[in-house]
């Protein structure tokens, strides 16, 4: 510990702290551009000077460590007038374009002028420019309005891993550049805009339309990825104008994936905004009521057990828990929460991150099975390089080998690489095993095949094998694609006794056992094989699901409802309503409930806090929101020979994998700009 | 100006490959670092590929990166903070006319109407036939014999408009004219020879 002195208080810091986090602990605002908590010290923007005595020049306090005995001043004469002739210097080629700048209003450069600028200018001089550049289809530069804090450049090179942007020439004539034109090649570019100090790098499709202080902010949580990013949704009336990320060090720390940011345009797109039936092979606008008079009818014709019910990707818990009541009531046991037919569902520890998204910083050694996490969950993926950053972090991958943003060993694509380290014939196995905390992910693409289950008990007996689990530490880890599967998977939206699952329910529609299908925002299955089944589609917008529905319910996504999702951890986390959902759609499990009354089997819940608090009965997650809840080591997966087909992640596009994406025309932009134009595909490639 | 945003100016040329006898210097070049630590040997590298060149292209900035396991912004950074890489390609005779104060004052401004005049150029240009190119550089740190112009090693000090066009000249029939003091000053002694220290050691 360190003692030192600032501004007449005493304080005791760890030793290797800097002077500016010092001063944080004490409340003391410093001024700064290019310092920032999660990225490395630069200490070239000069705002951040303070007075040490006995040192006879200014300090930079971002960049300075405690020492003992240290009397600092950050209010006296000496550093005002320091930080005005930083500023002055700053502005002197800073464009007085803040009007018509979109970082208007939330600029740091602008709130700290209003403290340390000048009511005046010195300078005759004309302003340097820069001329345009383009950095792809999200971040939009204009350098003339850059301070050069490099910011921007630090946070591609160590967190995205994707160094594209540098700081190119010298002095007058240093800019921020790609050098060689290209777009910024990572799915975490966005950060760079909220890291921006100033308006150099702004969001292009934000361009223009709001002001800061026109927007109302909720917060919320992500549901684009099983990430449960936490998110700052900022609506103007009632459109999302754009989403930001909220700090939570336990899930995202403050970053956000390109798609959960940027696909929100999507939002307005394709909308399902009032009832439809299909008549005479055509959908046409109806009531409620007639709605749910011909789904009460087709469903009293069949009897409850002909229905089934499937849950999509993108379904809150509150929705699917009703669904399941009303299912049960109806007397079917045919539903399942698994489109993509993972072989998933037993005890909790089988498919959750039990390591924790944080407790990655922990790990000792890594193994990927068939999972692609920059794709699958970029901010997860942030971690993982994180870790890898401090080094001392083998990491294995078995699967389709791919540019990850950190080394990685290419063991195989394979699952016949598996069984060979679960018996520790292959050398990764004594890697695993010499490592303090090894872990392993195995991603969906792993699962969802026919011999998922084999697959599931063999990384079981690797994770046994080497040492994953005991000890306060477990080191198996399932990650997850889709923001409902976690919670439906904690509630039991699953075949019941005798019920079917996802590939038994779509064989049964095919054969014409079940003669009505429920999908709960079921997109990404295979609409063909409904056969004649009458198709009930509830969700929100005009997708796959909803070209072949008999009728549409519509609902509300995820920024127009509050309503719970549980992460790949199992952390239950609740969105909040920013925008009501439009025209005559509804929050999805209130659809539920009217539809029940309908059918005549009422759910026993009128508000949601009758839900929730029959929810929390289901699953231990739901009745601790925002933690994680440690679920305990049991056995699961199945023994027998697994296929030689190679393992690969199930998402070929990130860009596109859900109704609210491909809806979106700034997903499309960055399918054509990073895909090559690849075709809009949903998570099954 | 071989500064900042120019990558796209130049015509690039689609690939780059060290000569072999240069991929045996670059070879020598990484291996006086300590291994993982081999991104040292970016400038040698890239001076070499100039030398190869004649100028630097985004392809040999390419390559260098690749054999330094190296991001290739990092190396776009290097070649485009030193003004010595020529990011565009160059005349075979580069004229590095200092400009800075002592050679101003000593006439450079003379020595840049000069090679105007001669060589219909003006800085950051090449001639037609591509055998000369100008450009003003900051201090060459000979201003003991300023004026200076820099030719690709070698120096030529003490220079006047009239000395500078026998140089051209030279250059124009293909001979090598001596570099150094062209008023034969001995190194950076006083004009005239030595004042002090003239005598035998002892």
């Amino acid at each position: 510990m360190t003692k030192l002195t600032i501004d007449g208080r005493e304080i005791e810091v760890e030793a290797g702290m800097t002077i500016i986090q010092a001063c944080e602990i004490l409340g003391v605002e410093i001024p700064r551009f290019c310092f920032h908590e999660r990225l490395a010290i630069a200490g070239n923007c000069r705002m951040c000077l303070v007075e040490v005595e006995k040192t006879p020049k200014p300090v930079a306090s971002c960049a300075q460590p405690v020492a003992d005995g240290m009397v600092v001043k950050t209010n006296s004469p000496m550093v005002r007038k320091a930080r005005h002739g930083v500023m002055e210097f700053l502005l002197i080629n800073h464009p007085l374009d803040c009007p018509i700048c979109d970082q208007g209003g939330e600029c740091d450069l602008q709130d700290e002028a209003m403290g340390y600028g000048m009511d005046r200018s010195r300078y005759r001089e004309l302003k340097r420019a820069v001329k345009d550049k383009d950095f792809g289809p999200l971040v939009k530069p204009t350098m003339t309005r850059c301070i050069h804090c490099t910011r921007c450049v630090r946070f591609l090179a160590d967190v995205a891993g994707a160094p594209d942007l540098g700081s190119i020439g010298r002095n007058e004539n240093m800019e921020i550049d790609t050098f060689v034109a290209k777009a910024i090649g990572s799915e975490l570019s966005g950060n760079i805009i909220d890291l921006c100090p100033v308006g150099a790098l702004t969001s292009k499709p934000y361009a223009f339309t709001a002001r800061s202080w026109e927007l109302h902010s909720s917060e919320s949580v992500d549901a684009l990825d099983a990430v449960g990013s936490n998110i700052r949704v900022d609506a103007r009336g009632n459109q999302v104008m754009r989403v930001l990320p909220r700090t939570n060090d336990d899930v995202n720390e403050e970053w956000l994936g390109d798609k959960s940011r940027f696909a929100c345009d999507g939002l307005m797109r394709q909308r399902l905004d009032r009832p439809y039936l299909r008549r005479d092979g055509k959908l046409a606008p109806a009531s409620w009521p007639e709605t749910f008079a011909a789904i009460v009818d087709r469903v009293r014709q069949l009897g409850g057990a002909r229905v089934a019910a499937l849950a999509g990707d993108l379904a809150d818990a509150e929705a699917m828990f009703a669904l399941k009541e009303l299912m049960a009531g109806i007397g079917s046991p045919h539903l399942d929460c698994r489109q993509d037919g993972a072989k998933l569902g037993g005890p909790r520890v089988s498919y959750l991150f039990n390591t924790t998204i944080a407790g990655i910083e922990q790990a000792g050694a890594l193994l990927l099975i068939g999972t692609n996490p920059r794709w699958e969950a970029p901010v997860l993926n942030a971690r993982i390089r994180k870790r890898w950053m401090r080094g001392g972090f083998p990491i294995g991958l078995v699967g389709a080998d791919l540019d990850l943003s950190y080394r990685h060993q290419h063991l195989g694509d394979s699952a016949s690489v598996l069984s060979a380290i679960a018996d520790g014939s292959h050398p990764f196995a004594k890697v695993l095993k010499d490592a303090k905390h090894p872990m392993l992910i195995l991603g969906q693409g792993a699962l969802a095949r026919p011999d998922g289950a084999q697959i599931l008990g063999l990384a079981r007996r690797v994770a046994e094998s080497t040492g994953m689990v005991g000890d306060g530490w477990n080191g198996f880890n399932v990650l997850h694609t889709a923001a409902a599967r976690v919670g439906g998977l904690d509630m039991g939206f699953l075949p019941g006794a005798g019920g079917r699952d996802t590939a038994g329910i779509l064989a049964g529609c095919k054969s014409g056992e079940f003669g009505a299908v429920y999908l709960l925002g079921a997109d990404e299955i295979d609409m063909a094989a409904l056969g004649k089944a009458f198709v009930i589609y509830q969700g929100h917008h005009g997708d796959a699901g909803a070209h072949r529905a008999d009728a549409i319910l519509p609902g509300a996504a995820y920024t127009e409802k509050d309503a719970a999702y549980v992460n790949t951890e199992g952390r239950a986390q609740q969105t909040r309503l920013a925008v009501f959902p439009p025209g005559e759609a509804r929050e999805d499990w209130k659809i539920i409930r009217a539809l029940s009354e309908a059918m005549g089997r009422a759910l026993p819940y009128d508000t949601l806090p009758e839900l929730r608090a029959r929810l929390a009965k289901s699953a231990p997650s739901f009745a601790a929101p925002d933690r994680v809840v440690p679920a305990a080591w049991a056995p699961f997966g199945a023994d027998g020979p697994v296929g030689s087909e190679p393992l690969r992640s199930p998402i070929a596009n990130y860009y596109m994998t859900d109704p609210i994406c491909r809806a979106s025309p700034t997903m499309a932009q960055c399918t054509a700009t990073f895909l090559g134009g690849a075709r809009r595909t949903g998570t099954h490639g | 100006m071989s500064g900042a945003g120019d990558g796209g100016a130049a015509k690039q040329p689609a690939s780059f490959a060290f000569t072999p006898d240069n991929l045996g210097k670059a070879r020598a070049f990484i291996a006086r670092y300590p291994a993982g630590r081999q991104k040292s040997a970016v400038m040698p590298l890239l001076d070499l590929a100039q030398r190869q060149e004649g100028w630097v292209s985004v392809a040999a900035m390419d390559a260098v990166a690749a054999m330094l396991d190296m991001a290739p912004i990092l190396v776009y950074e290097v070649a485009s903070f030193y003004s010595m890489y020529n990011l565009k390609p160059v005349g075979k005779h580069h004229l590095q006319v200092c400009t800075n104060l002592p050679c101003r004052l000593r006439g450079s401004d003379e020595l840049m109407a000069t090679c105007r005049k001669e060589l219909g150029i003006g800085p950051g240009e090449t001639t037609v036939d591509g055998q000369f190119s100008l450009i003003e550089v900051e201090c060459l740190a000979a201003c003991v014999n300023a004026p200076v112009l820099m030719l690709g090693d070698d120096y030529y000090e003490d220079l006047a408009p009239d000395s500078l066009r026998k140089i051209i000249a030279g250059l124009r029939k293909g001979e090598s004219p001596k570099p150094g003091s062209q008023i034969g000053r001995q190194g950076s002694a006083p004009v005239g020879g030595p004042k002090t220290l003239t005598g035998a050691a002892g």
